[in-house]
């Protein structure tokens, strides 16, 4: 009963969030969707003993790209309207029609013998909690070598975008 | 219903009380302060020594009328104060106030940790939902559809999250002392003594309890600056400096919205205070005078020094703000990014190479 109510609510407000991102107008109102979306998947994390990619859920995407989006936002101007007219010829039939298929393929899923309805979730202990010691150990050891190439990796990328942004500041103050 | 979940009540409501009535004496404590700084009087006419004039002002507060502008975003408008509040109430959950206690209730014995959840991830928590309060100061900027609250706003969320990276990275050398990130498991490795292995230094230290401080002021230094850039106090108070943006991000606000900002800022401050004297001033360890004192009153103990603790902080955020100037924002971005972001970078490397070394030699032996 808990464990169903623990995934109902926050899977309704996941798609709550994801419905508020598509159609509201204002772009801070989409961000906060999305927001509302990344936040509501960490309780789902949370609910599946991965407390750690809750909370690094919660403190990265939650917490720093979406400030950042929310930021770029507001710098950018928040007061332009979207150009509402189609910008690919006949977009609407083409989105209807691909929803439908989707639905089909859905619904035949759910028809299909191969489905169980079991949505009644059973206590299960959990032997293996996502605790930061199991994932340091696995991550700093087994996984050592793709971590560390894309810290690098990481590392280039930042250096990349500092270089570009230099180059431009000094051709303005030249100019 | 379980018991457990009556516990889990008891202590959500514990907590709630604790923090609204702390508020109100944080306020007058902070006024009181800084007008003793100032050679100023303060209040002094609502009950002895004005200790009932914040509950004068929260009634009025209550009372005022609410202005909403016309061209504010409603919803957003009316969500801002409480994103600001609920993430401060949730902080202090996690922070020990005692070590665990043997309760009975019906002939069961109930072991009751004096914590709100012990989470084996207390640190992403705290600095996950400090990460979350940030949006409650650019959504009221940003909603109440004016000019001065947009540029508190825009203020605010760039010092937060600068100040936010250096409060992490300065986190991450106590963690490797403690080798934990549960706060109760960070309390419990700062008790005893300090111990050395130079024979001379052996007798003098062995007084000094054994706090993060001693081995970690470096990172105590740049949390304690960044923790109170991330309240947006003063010297930091950009956000609102009243001679540039009127109040800065709450401009628009009035009556009771307003004052859950102020709510929220000073449960922020006092949370910040707790949750350094926890990873630092070893929380509610102390003596607890076991067989001089009854015993109710030395169970009590550690919440009495894991108080005193958090006030001797406060009592430093209060004399900062009475003291120092405000700085300049380039000079609070310089301070962020290009001061205490390399430092707490080098001291995680040199700590890391010192518990490096106490754990595995030197490399050549």
């Amino acid at each position: 009963m808990v464990e169903a109510l623990l995934f109902f609510a926050p899977a309704s407000l996941i798609i709550i969030g994801a419905l508020i991102v598509i159609f509201a107008r204002n772009p801070v109102h989409n961000a906060m969707g999305l927001v509302l979306t990344l936040v509501s998947l960490a309780i789902i994390y949370i609910t599946l003993n991965a407390t750690f990619v809750a909370m690094v859920q919660m403190l990265v995407y939650a917490g720093a790209v979406m400030t950042l989006f929310l930021f770029v936002i507001m710098m950018i101007g928040v007061d332009k309207k979207e150009q509402s007219t189609d910008s690919i010829k006949g977009q609407t039939f083409l989105v209807i029609g691909v929803f439908l298929i989707l639905i089909s393929l859905l619904a035949y899923v759910a028809v299909s013998s191969e489905f169980k309805w079991d949505l009644w979730f059973p206590p299960v202990e959990y032997d293996l909690e996502g605790t930061p010691q199991l994932i340091a150990g696995v991550l700093f050891t087994e996984w050592i070598f793709p971590f560390e190439i894309i810290s690098i990796l990481l590392i280039v990328a930042t250096a990349a975008a500092i270089a570009l942004a230099y180059d431009t500041k000094k051709k303005n103050s030249n100019a | 219903m379980s018991t457990e979940l009556i516990i889990a009540l008891i202590k959500s409501n514990i907590v709630l009380a604790v923090l609204l009535t702390n508020t109100i004496l944080l306020i007058w404590l902070e006024r009181k302060l800084v007008a003793g700084m100032q050679s100023r009087v303060g209040p002094d006419r609502a009950g002895p020594f004005g200790i009932l004039q914040t509950v004068a002002d929260a009634i009025k507060l209550l009372l005022k009328e609410q202005i909403m502008p016309l061209k504010a975003d409603r919803a957003m408008y009316l969500l801002a104060p409480i994103i600001a509040l609920v993430p401060s109430f949730l902080i202090f959950m996690i922070i020990p106030l005692g070590p665990d206690l043997n309760i009975e209730i019906g002939g069961k014995n109930y072991m009751v940790d004096f914590v709100g959840a012990d989470l084996n991830v207390g640190v992403l928590y705290f600095l996950a939902l400090s990460s979350i309060a940030v949006y409650s100061v650019v959504l009221a900027g940003w909603s109440s559809g004016s000019k001065y609250p947009l540029l508190g706003g825009v203020r605010a969320s760039a010092q937060m999250i600068s100040y936010e990276a250096a409060m992490g990275l300065s986190l991450v050398p106590v963690i490797l002392y403690s080798g934990s990130l549960s706060l109760v498991d960070i309390v419990s490795s700062q008790s005893g003594n300090l111990s050395t292995t130079v024979p001379i230094l052996s007798s003098i230290v062995s007084f000094i309890p054994n706090w993060n401080i001693f081995p970690q002021f470096i990172a105590f230094g740049i949390f304690f600056i960044a923790a109170v850039a991330e309240v947006n106090r003063a010297p930091f108070d950009l956000v609102e400096a009243e001679q540039e943006l009127v109040g800065g991000f709450h401009t628009e606000y009035s009556g009771f919205r307003f004052a859950m900002f102020f709510l929220a800022e000073y449960i922020n401050m006092f949370n910040m205070c707790a949750i350094t004297a926890t990873f630092f001033l070893g929380g509610w360890l102390g003596p607890t005078f076991d067989g001089f004192l009854p015993p109710i009153l030395s169970a009590i103990m550690p919440i009495i020094w894991l108080g005193v603790k958090t006030f001797a902080l406060l009592f430093i955020f209060v004399w900062i703000r009475a003291t120092l100037p405000r700085l300049r924002y380039d000079q609070l971005m310089e301070l962020g990014w290009k001061r205490l972001i390399p430092a707490s970078l080098v001291w995680l490397i040199l700590s890391a190479i010192v518990l490096g070394l106490r754990e595995f030699g030197l490399p050549w032996s």
